[in-house]
């Protein structure tokens, strides 16, 4: 059995012009020890989809309207506040996309990261302290022991994201969400945030969700993806398989707006290709059609008419466009 | 070390402060037309322009003005406000008399209304639209409108005269005998209606205040990471988002302290509260200068008091203030 299992989820939207489903019949599993990805434009429902695997939805604006989240064998839809509040940061936790404010102000690091430990694994304060500085170190915090008393203004960025990283790993959890843990960090900083992941991975044999726009991350730490969009799942396969066969026109053209970086600069670039178009108003993402129609050189009158369905190649693969098999 | 240092260069500039007060309150008396001559001549019944230069020469008020200045400054330097003719006191003794009562009012009353204000600010920002999110709006509203002795007289009409809950006047009954509780409750018993009415328009600005920053603070990153924890809601909001809320409405704490001993002197006056408002209130009806002259000395002082403590307090809450960094 999957450790995570999610089924039909729907998540509604209240917005100003009614409610819309921004993220709609969405499917999938993940495995313990695996790393999956998620990529798609921005505003496609992923962070949506991350804050509804830790019962976090925008209280008042967003709920879940239908489908289930099975975690380890238990719903999570439908479990109490209490035992949410003991399931976050312990057996799932999550690494926010910006790191400058996702830190609270007023408190130093060692106490945030202290606090969490002591919630969930009734450690003293001096204890709890103690890992909290193992922790710094860990995740590779020059001189940690003096950094512990730092406040989050005394960091820069990247360091703040090693932060937020030490307190997500803090309990070992089973699931770590980690939503563009990057995009706000220059390109340096980058892959140094994704090696210190993959690492953490490794010694505690987390799974990993990971949001991101980086096909390059995608290749190297996820074994399996899903392309999200307009809320829905396009496509969903082994990272090598999509990326070398996208069955989808729109993860076909996400893949192609990747530069192609190792060209020598000598050469004749190519140009940048780009998926023309935008991701259609949020109060548009119920309509019973392929949301990418429009955008698509593919589509045809049937595109137009009815949702695609998922439809399967081998066992892992899944894409739903009424064109995939033809791709 | 660095927190002390900063600490004492704004005392520094607190004492310089307080100096340029002096002179200002000093040059202006010495406008205003009148002197202690006059007022001791009218106690005496009138006195002739002879027994009045005569006075002026005792007093040094013949002399130019900036030596009168330098002479006054001198002594306040020493802890010597001058002598009041009216009361036939010193002043500094006068006002070291009637100084706690109205730091006990303006204390209570301003502690009050801050916990009190940022309790229902905080409330009310997690229920938006309940019913105390809607109260706090019309308490602020009530607290803008309503002028300070209309609320105080308002009460004690209600409270002391209607049902005679409240003692109408005062600080305290002479008559009451027993020991230190007996007269604790005498003492608060008093000062019941007087604190409402000073905090109730200082406790509308900061549950306004402390609702707005609070509903903001509940929507920041750092709260969700909170919650992403998996700590209690106490903790989220009491911990994380309630101390993220503090400074606004302890920064307007500290501009209020002006306002609140300019309303302190209207409520003693409706309360007959024995403190340095009703002084104020007498001496300037009798044109007592160097007491007049005292309490502005004072209510400057205890306002630049009152503002070192604040910027303290925002130390002590804020690391990004001052200090480190
Ligand atoms: N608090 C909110 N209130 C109303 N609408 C929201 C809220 N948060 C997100 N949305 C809407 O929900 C949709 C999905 O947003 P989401 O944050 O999941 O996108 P995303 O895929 O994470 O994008 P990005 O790559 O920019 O982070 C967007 O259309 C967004 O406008
Ligand atoms: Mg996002």
């Amino acid at each position: 059995m999957a450790l995570l299992s999610v089924k039909n989820l729907q998540i509604e939207i209240k917005t100003r012009a009614g409610v819309a489903p921004v993220i709609d019949d969405l499917s999938f599993d993940l495995e313990a020890g695996e790393s999956l990805s998620f990529v798609g434009e921005s505003g496609c429902g992923k962070s949506m989809t991350a804050l509804a695997l830790m019962g976090l939805l925008p209280e008042g604006v967003g709920s879940v309207a239908a489908g289930s989240i099975t975690f380890d064998g238990e719903e999570l839809t439908t479990a109490t506040e209490t035992r949410l509040r003991e399931i976050r940061g312990n057996d799932i936790s999550m690494i926010f996309q910006e790191p400058m404010t996702s830190l609270n102000p007023l408190f130093t690091i060692g106490e945030q990261i202290a606090e969490v430990l002591r919630a969930h694994q009734n450690l003293s304060r001096k204890a709890a302290w103690n890992q909290a500085i193992e922790l710094l170190d860990a995740v590779r915090i020059p001189n940690a022991k003096a950094r512990v008393n730092d406040y989050p203004f005394q960091m820069s960025g990247g360091q703040r994201q090693r932060v937020m990283i030490a307190i997500a790993l803090a309990c070992q959890p089973k699931i770590l969400i980690a939503d563009e843990p990057t995009t706000a960090l220059d390109v340096t900083v980058q892959a140094q945030i994704f090696d210190l992941l993959q690492d953490m991975r490794r010694q505690t044999d987390s799974s990993i969700i990971l949001i991101t726009h980086d096909m390059g991350a995608v290749a190297e730490m996820a074994e399996r993806m899903i392309v999200m969009y307009a809320g829905r799942k396009a496509e969903l396969g082994p990272v090598e398989d999509v990326i070398a066969n996208p069955r989808h026109p729109y993860t076909a053209g996400l893949i192609s707006c990747v530069p192609h970086i190792l060209s020598t600069l000598t050469e004749e670039r190519e140009k940048l290709v780009e998926v023309p178009g935008i991701v259609p108003p949020l109060n548009d993402f119920g309509k019973d059609s392929c949301l990418f129609a429009s955008r698509c050189q593919q589509a045809q009158a049937q595109c137009l008419e009815a949702r695609p369905p998922e439809i399967e190649f081998g066992p892992e693969h899944q894409s739903a466009c009424w064109r995939a098999q033809e791709l | 070390m660095q927190v002390l240092q900063s600490f004492a260069i704004r005392a520094g500039y607190a004492v310089i402060l307080l100096v340029a007060v002096l002179v200002l309150n000093f040059s202006m008396m010495h406008l205003a037309p009148g002197d202690v001559a006059d007022t001791i001549s009218q106690s005496m019944g009138g006195a002739d322009q002879e027994l009045l230069d005569q006075i002026r020469a005792d007093y040094g008020l013949d002399q130019p003005f900036y030596i009168q200045l330098g002479h006054y400054i001198g002594g306040v330097l020493q802890f010597d406000l001058g002598f009041s003719f009216f009361y036939n006191q010193p002043v500094t003794e006068l006002i070291l008399q009637r100084l706690p009562a109205t730091l006990l009012l303006v204390i209570t009353a301003q502690l009050l209304a801050l916990f009190i204000g940022v309790i229902m600010g905080v409330i009310s920002a997690r229920k938006p639209n309940g019913i105390l999110s809607h109260f706090v709006t019309f308490l602020a509203l009530f607290g803008y409108a309503a002028p300070v002795f209309w609320t105080g007289i308002l009460l004690l009409i209600a409270f002391s005269l209607k049902v005679q809950w409240f003692p109408v006047a005062g600080m305290q009954d002479v008559t009451i005998e027993g020991g230190f509780w007996a007269h604790f409750i005498d003492v608060a018993r008093h000062m019941a209606l007087p604190v409402v009415t000073l905090g109730s328009l200082f406790l509308a600005l900061y549950s306004r205040l402390a609702r707005a920053t609070m509903m903001e603070t509940l929507g920041s990153d750092f709260v969700r990471t909170a919650k992403a924890k998996g700590l209690s809601t106490n903790q989220v909001v009491y911990k994380h988002a309630l101390k993220n809320s503090l400074s606004p409405v302890i920064t307007l704490a500290g501009l209020q302290f002006s306002a609140v001993i300019s309303g302190a002197v209207l409520v003693e006056a409706v309360f007959s509260w024995p403190g340095l408002g009703t002084l104020a209130f007498q001496s300037i009806i009798a044109r007592d200068t160097p007491t007049i002259l005292g309490i502005l000395f004072f209510s400057a002082l205890v306002v630049i008091v009152g503002n070192l403590l604040t910027d303290l307090a925002l130390r002590l809450v804020d690391p990004r203030v001052g200090g480190k960094g």
